[in-house]
């Protein structure tokens, strides 16, 4: 008997379906005057906050205004010079430690204007559940790294060389009880994206 | 068997719950529509979407051979299932192999099309559906009513009540932020104590062998990021040439769906963790088949966004369950017969024909032609019911001969002015259900225009 593999693709080959030419690529995404304030304003629809800081210190600062965002608790992060984390992830053998992390301040590689998500690539992350089971999370992206939409995003893309990366886009939500809009369902409660330099 | 409007008609006995569900879908329609116009390439993203389906299903079995090559290169375990009863032995036997006793699965409309979790249960693994919509059904020992939205049909107060029983919250309490923290708290639990964590997938990538799966709760991610395995679950169909490709299909996806211009997480998986286990079961379940019917090709572009269901009247007013389906709406009555023609008879028939279904569809399926010519099958199979065959022979019978034409109807316009309204409004005739029917003319056309040319 044949395998179902080789059945499947027998079948599928049988099908004898019309070819039709792999179109072009698709270069007619939107572009936007100012892609920073775009990215800002897609990001506040979709409840995240954006934080322009020159540096690491008025970075700090303005997250601190947040009373969620207070270290203190167990924080994981890739990026001490912004805040200090209290644990090193690189120690931990186990992900399901990391279950009562509170505040998670990540790198994220550039920031797509038209739908406020942040590329964030598993490079330098030991555990990859981080940015979910996280209760805050705080992304830091370049500043001048925005690109107008989901194309310009893809063409910065390289995959195969690391096992995971995530477009995020605001904090986690739900709206399966009547269309009633919750955030927080079992991701991050809250996303600060930081625009930095 | 019970047909769709027999199913439909106890739905409807709620009007005010029937009117309440058809506006719910239709703001979330109109949430479509905002979306779809903030993006003045809208259109030649939907024609981009719908050629780049087409090239993929006419060299699909090379972009299958392809996706095998370059996920096994990235280190994860390709499964091939021909048929439901394949795809869930093949879940179980990785599940007993590792003696896993407790999956999370986040939503996967393949594994619903499957029957898998009943077939896990009965082998003694539980199976918790993470999507706060999934697992309400699941406690409410349901299916989901929607493709996106699987709890639409319920009320926060039954909501509330499902809780107070299975998770222990407050007596009366329907508030959706208060439910919603309860069920975070209460799945956060079982995404900690999984062996095993089950998605589907949106998009698979052919050129990187990698796989793209989208929520907005973030349980896919939680779920197969604690325990050591994850098994993806995917239609054949799912594939895409290549990783740009996906530019425009996650513009479309979330747009379409919800409204929004993308889910909050789409998460890219290339080969499993370091020390971890990826598994990823190709399933055919009749869709190569499909392939190979003109008619019906066209279906497999479908994405599975609901923008369909949203925009349907008949879904609107119907609701999902009333379908009997694993994908309810236009799409689902097109899916569905494909796979039982016999048991799903009914579904094609469940339409108006006014085509809004195909003109909301992200990769531009011509659905409601489909649904038409599912009737035009269902005839040849001998599965239209007894009333519509006989009204079908009586009406072909009746328009061959112009005499008899004319004489039916001058006693139409009769009947309708002298019969009593119980015997007109009788269960005989369904198209006095719910409405008046109009005053009959005091003269046939044929008379009007002799009149008017006078001859």
């Amino acid at each position: 008997m044949a395998s179902s593999r080789d059945a499947i693709l027998a079948t599928v080959r049988a099908a004898k379906v019309p070819q039709a030419a792999r179109p072009e690529p698709f270069r007619a995404g939107i572009r936007y005057a100012d892609p920073l304030k775009q990215f800002g304003e897609s990001l506040a629809a979709v409840g995240g906050k954006m934080i322009v800081a020159p540096d690491a210190d008025s970075a700090r600062a303005q997250l601190l205004e947040n009373p969620l965002l207070v270290p203190g608790k167990k924080n994981c992060s890739l990026l001490p010079e912004i805040i200090a984390p209290t644990f090193s992830l690189d120690d931990i053998a186990d992900p399901h430690e990391v279950e009562d992390v509170w505040l998670a301040v990540l790198p994220g590689e550039f920031a797509v204007a038209e739908n406020a998500a942040v590329w964030f690539s598993g490079r330098r992350l030991k555990h990859r559940v981080v940015p979910f089971i996280t209760q805050h999370l705080v992304l830091v992206v370049p500043r001048d790294q925005v690109v107008n939409n989901m194309h310009e995003a893809y063409d910065r893309l390289k995959f195969g060389t690391v096992e995971f990366g995530v477009f995020i886009s605001g904090p986690s939500k739900t709206a399966d009880i009547e269309q009633s809009l919750v955030i927080g369902a079992h991701g991050a409660r809250s996303l600060s994206v930081v625009m930095l330099g | 068997m019970t047909g769709h409007p027999t199913r439909a008609a106890e739905f409807i006995a709620l009007p005010q719950r029937a009117a309440w569900h058809d506006q719910s879908l239709w703001f979330v329609r109109a949430k479509r529509d905002k979306a779809a116009k903030a993006i003045p390439e809208w259109e030649s993203l939907r024609d981009a979407a719908a050629a780049i389906k087409a090239h993929t299903v006419a060299n699909l079995a090379d972009y299958l051979e392809e996706f095998e090559r370059n996920a096994k290169k990235l280190g994860a375990v390709v499964h091939w299932a021909r048929d439901a009863a394949e795809h869930n032995a093949i879940v179980l036997k990785i599940l007993s192999d590792h003696n896993v006793k407790r999956v999370v699965k986040s939503k996967s409309m393949l594994t619903e099309e499957c029957h898998l979790n009943p077939h896990l249960e009965a082998a003694g693994i539980e199976v918790v559906d993470t999507d706060l919509g999934e697992r309400i059904v699941q406690l409410a020992n349901e299916r989901p009513s929607h493709i996106v939205l699987p709890c639409i049909h319920k009320k926060k107060e039954e909501i509330g009540e499902l809780f107070h029983e299975h998770l222990g919250t407050d007596a009366g309490a329907s508030d959706p932020q208060y439910l919603t923290e309860a069920a975070r708290g209460h799945l956060r639990d079982r995404f900690l104590k999984a062996g095993a964590g089950l998605t589907g997938v949106n998009f698979a990538i052919a050129e990187t062998g990698g796989f793209v799966v989208c929520t907005n709760e973030g349980n896919a991610d939680l779920g197969v990021s604690l325990p050591p395995i994850h098994i993806a679950c995917m239609g054949i169909e799912k594939l895409i040439p290549k990783a740009a490709e996906l530019g425009v299909f996650l513009r479309l996806l979330a747009r379409s769906a919800t409204g929004q211009a993308i889910t909050t997480y789409s998460s890219h998986f290339h080969g499993p963790r370091a020390g971890c286990e990826l598994h990823i079961v190709l399933v055919d379940n009749g869709r190569s088949t499909v392939l190979g019917q003109d008619d019906f090709r066209r279906s497999l572009n479908c994405i599975r966004c609901g923008a369909c269901m949203n925009t349907c009247p008949v879904y609107r007013r119907s609701g999902g369950h009333s379908y009997n389906a694993t994908v309810p709406g236009p799409i689902g009555s097109i899916l569905e017969p494909a796979r039982d023609p016999a048991k799903h008879a009914s579904l094609p028939h469940a339409c108006s024909l006014c085509g809004s279904c195909s003109d909301v569809c992200p990769v531009k399926i011509n659905i409601h032609e489909q649904l038409l010519i599912w009737r035009r099958e269902l005839v040849k199979k001998g599965l239209l019911p007894l009333t519509k065959r006989w009204a079908m022979s009586i009406g072909s019978a009746v328009l061959q001969r112009p005499w008899l034409y004319q004489m039916v109807g001058g006693m139409g316009r009769m009947a309708l002015k002298l019969l009593p309204r119980f015997l007109v409004y009788s269960r005989l005739n369904p198209w006095g259900k719910q409405r008046e029917l109009p005053t009959p003319p005091k003269q046939s056309f044929r008379d009007q225009f002799k009149a008017r040319h006078g001859k």
